[in-house]
């Protein structure tokens, strides 16, 4: 039995042999669907960069429903699982229980996945992310789906038992850690989203067979139960991280247990009810249920965001002036391990799905707001900035420790890993914003050409939607470098890289190895810190953002005022 | 105190600090106005999506729809009729794969009640340049009481993926300021 397990001379877990095996292989799956779904994106950016418009409308559209797929389902799920199987097992130093029940739902997540690639890139399934009924796809693509998410809740249930056994087997004293405490809300979230998926995609499935008919406005209410919520169980997942790489990178402390788990468990609550954001100048509900829906009930799960917005921050700037870096207000920012890429993965991800994401999301899932910004190229540069710049980048970071800790590889190309996530970082900073501000002209989304070349009635954008489209492709091109940068680090390290020994890696500078391994952060002062040090430096950060929300939500319904009385 | 890799022993549930629960109120606080500005935006505000929703038949949308343009029919452009229904009416917008029917002309600051719906695939109503968008759902007729607040010849861009064909997609909308002068059909000023 304990030949099983191995101790990491790092963090002093015992890690479970099965539990490195699915994190590998899960992790590796996530990053070939990174790829595919990379590839994609670079093609539909070329496309929409109207100076180059690089593929015909069907490749296009194919294009980008792989990309979306890929990334969005495929690449997401893939790499969550893998954190499943960290912040259970592993962090609570257990073992993978019924470990063949995680081969096979990997086995099935696969078998899924290539049958939703085959019918996507044969021309089966030219239907978009979304696909919404009455755009019909090929009954395999539905089916594929299905299979993928039957995959994905049995590794969740598989999580679920991993709590149980340890609790049973005592491998952890007291409760939780956080991070498992954050992976168990994603877990849950995933439980729900899943739900939602199956509820709509078996009759969807049958409903393309020819059995059953499907309401196309009861589709995209229940069809945003699965493909808002997913990107929920994204977020707990990258919060969970955020917490994660503090700890590892600078042993940033948790100011409070109480307030950052009670700040997940509102995302449970409400965070499922994002739904209505697809559905506000929809033909449906009325303006009670958008109101109180579109809010998570009065905004209770964006509370929870800014609430995690604080306490990260605040939870290195103590863990560093505990530690004694104590020099100024941002003495502690400023002498932080910035050359540890996940270091400056954690803090970029933080910003870009803060002021960017997380501003624009809640701005645009106003009520009357969205009338302004439904379907333009608002919306995806909005989540562009949640699940790339935050999510993605986030879990870049994370590989970066993922490699040391379970591959047992140093990181190849180290100078390079080391500038990945500032280049990612900016290029998604500057895509986002430019593909958000080309939207307040209208531009649409999933269009091939806003040119309007060959239309019954011609139209021409102003020169300035131009010059920003440019912007976006030149930033979505800085970001695409980014990719390959860390596709080329992971790729090397996993496959040909050197296994390293902790003994050789000692002192200081050590190339292919994180600050946090190499240099670990310094255990506390003994004591109970009741009393800790002063959050100053966080206080003037997270005033800024609440300056910088509320100028952008105020000028947003300024912009909406000057629009036609509609009603 | 202790990193989130690590379990933490004993209770845990304990007052918070000064500054947290600061930030928690301010940030509650910043919720509850963001809260409240939509219900007062539905008693001051000009901009509301409510409308009239109700479930339609894609023929019976299609039946009134034509019924509409043999009404207030003034003119036909590149194979599309252009209506002029008078102020206060019920207007009707078809969407269908890959075109918007009819051609409507309407009076600046004049109400009228537009009706959209499709009769095959959701399709986008993206009003340029006035940056306008509402979901067009087949089975589905979404009627708003609109006011034109700018003459023009707009156009109307589908911005709801609706297959092959989705980017040619575009209608016209032209408003028309009586008061001024009388611009005949075609005057196309901007």
């Amino acid at each position: 039995m304990n030949e099983a397990f191995r101790t990491c001379p790092i963090t002093r877990l015992r890690v479970h042999s099965q539990a490195d095996a699915l994190i590998k292989a899960n992790a590796v799956a996530a990053t070939i669907f990174l790829v595919v779904g990379g590839i994609a994106a670079l093609l539909v950016l070329l496309t929409r960069w109207q100076v180059v418009h690089l593929l015909d409308p069907a490749w296009f559209y194919r294009m980008l429903t792989i990309h979306g797929m890929s990334m969005l389902i495929f690449f997401i799920l893939f790499f969550e699982m893998a954190v499943l199987y960290f912040a259970g097992p592993v962090v609570l130093n257990s073992r993978v229980p019924a470990p063949r029940v995680g081969w096979f739902s990997f086995g099935l997540m696969v078998f899924g996945a290539l049958i939703v690639e085959w019918a996507m890139w044969t021309g089966r399934a030219d239907v978009m992310f979304s696909s919404y009924v009455p755009l019909k796809a090929h009954w395999s693509y539905y089916l594929g789906v299905i299979f993928f998410a039957v995959g994905a809740l049995t590794v969740v249930g598989l999580f679920f038992a991993s709590l149980v056994v340890a609790k049973r087997e005592q491998t952890y004293e007291g409760s939780v850690p956080l991070v498992t405490f954050g992976g168990l809300t994603a877990a849950i979230i995933a439980v729900v989203t899943l739900g939602h998926g199956a509820a709509i995609y078996i009759p969807t499935f049958l409903w393309s067979i020819g059995v059953m008919h499907v309401d196309p406005a009861v589709y995209r209410l229940v069809f945003w139960g699965l493909g808002h919520s997913a990107q929920q169980i994204n977020l707990g997942a990258m919060v969970s991280l955020w917490y994660l790489l503090g700890g590892l990178t600078v042993g940033a402390v948790v100011l409070n247990e109480k307030i950052s788990r009670s700040a997940f468990v509102l995302y449970i609550l409400f965070i499922n009810m994002a739904a209505a954001h697809h559905l506000l100048v929809d033909p449906v509900a009325g303006p009670a249920w958008k109101v109180w829906n579109t809010s998570y009930a009065m905004y209770l799960a964006v509370l929870a965001s800014m609430v995690h917005g604080f306490t990260l921050p605040a939870g290195i700037e103590v863990g560093q002036r505990m530690r004694g870096v104590t020099q100024g207000m941002f003495g502690w920012l400023r002498k932080a391990p910035w050359g540890d890429p996940g270091f400056s993965s954690l803090i970029f991800s933080i910003v870009i799905f803060g002021f960017i994401g997380g501003i624009t999301g809640v701005t645009f899932g106003t009520e009357q707001i969205n009338l302004i910004a439904h379907n333009t190229l608002r919306v995806p540069g909005h989540f562009h900035a949640t699940v790339v710049g935050g999510t993605a980048l986030a879990f870049m970071g994370a590989t970066y420790y993922l490699i040391p800790l379970i591959f047992r590889k140093q990181v190849a190309f180290w100078p390079l890993a080391k500038i990945q996530p500032y280049v990612f970082a900016f290029g998604m900073l500057v895509f986002t914003m430019a593909m958000t501000f080309a939207g307040t002209f209208g531009v649409p989304r999933r269009h091939w050409d806003i040119t309007f070349s060959n239309t019954t009635f011609d139209l021409q954008y102003s020169p300035a939607v131009d010059l920003i489209i440019g912007v976006m492709a030149v930033g979505g091109l800085i970001a695409a470098l980014g990719g390959v940068m860390y596709v080329l680090v992971t790729v090397w390290s996993v496959f040909f890289g050197r296994r390293f020994e902790l003994a050789t890696a000692g002192g200081g500078g050590f190339h292919g190895l994180p600050r946090g391994i190499t240099n670990p952060p310094s255990p506390l002062p003994p004591g109970d810190h009741e009393e800790h040090p002063k959050t100053t430096g966080t206080l003037v950060l997270v005033f800024v953002f609440l300056a910088a929300f509320a100028i952008y939500y105020f000028v947003n319904w300024k912009l909406l005022s000057l629009v036609w009385r509609i009603g | 105190m202790h990193t989130a890799l690590e379990s933490p022993k004993g209770i845990w549930w304990k007052p918070a600090g000064r500054a947290e629960k600061l930030w928690v109120g301010i940030a509650f606080g910043w919720c509850l106005v963001l809260f409240a500005m939509m219900p007062l935006w539905h008693l001051k505000g000009d901009q509301n999506t409510t409308g009239i929703r109700r479930k339609v038949e894609p023929a019976a949308f299609q039946k009134r729809t034509i019924e509409f343009i043999q009404q207030y029919q003034i003119d036909t452009e590149k194979g599309i009729p252009v209506v002029e229904p008078p102020p206060g009416s019920d207007v009707y917008l078809l969407a269908r794969m890959w075109n918007w029917v009819p051609i409507l002309k309407l009076q600046k600051g004049a109400e009228y009640t537009l009706h959209l719906s499709s009769m095959d695939l959701n399709h986008g109503f993206n009003l340029y340049p006035m940056n306008i968008n509402l979901q067009v759902v087949p089975d589905y007729d979404y009627a708003l009481r609109i006011v034109p607040g700018e003459t023009g010849d707009l156009r109307i861009i589908c911005n709801e993926f609706c297959g092959i064909g989705h980017h040619t997609m575009i209608g016209k909308l032209l408003v028309v300021d009586e008061s001024v002068e009388t611009v005949t059909y075609g005057s196309g000023e901007r």
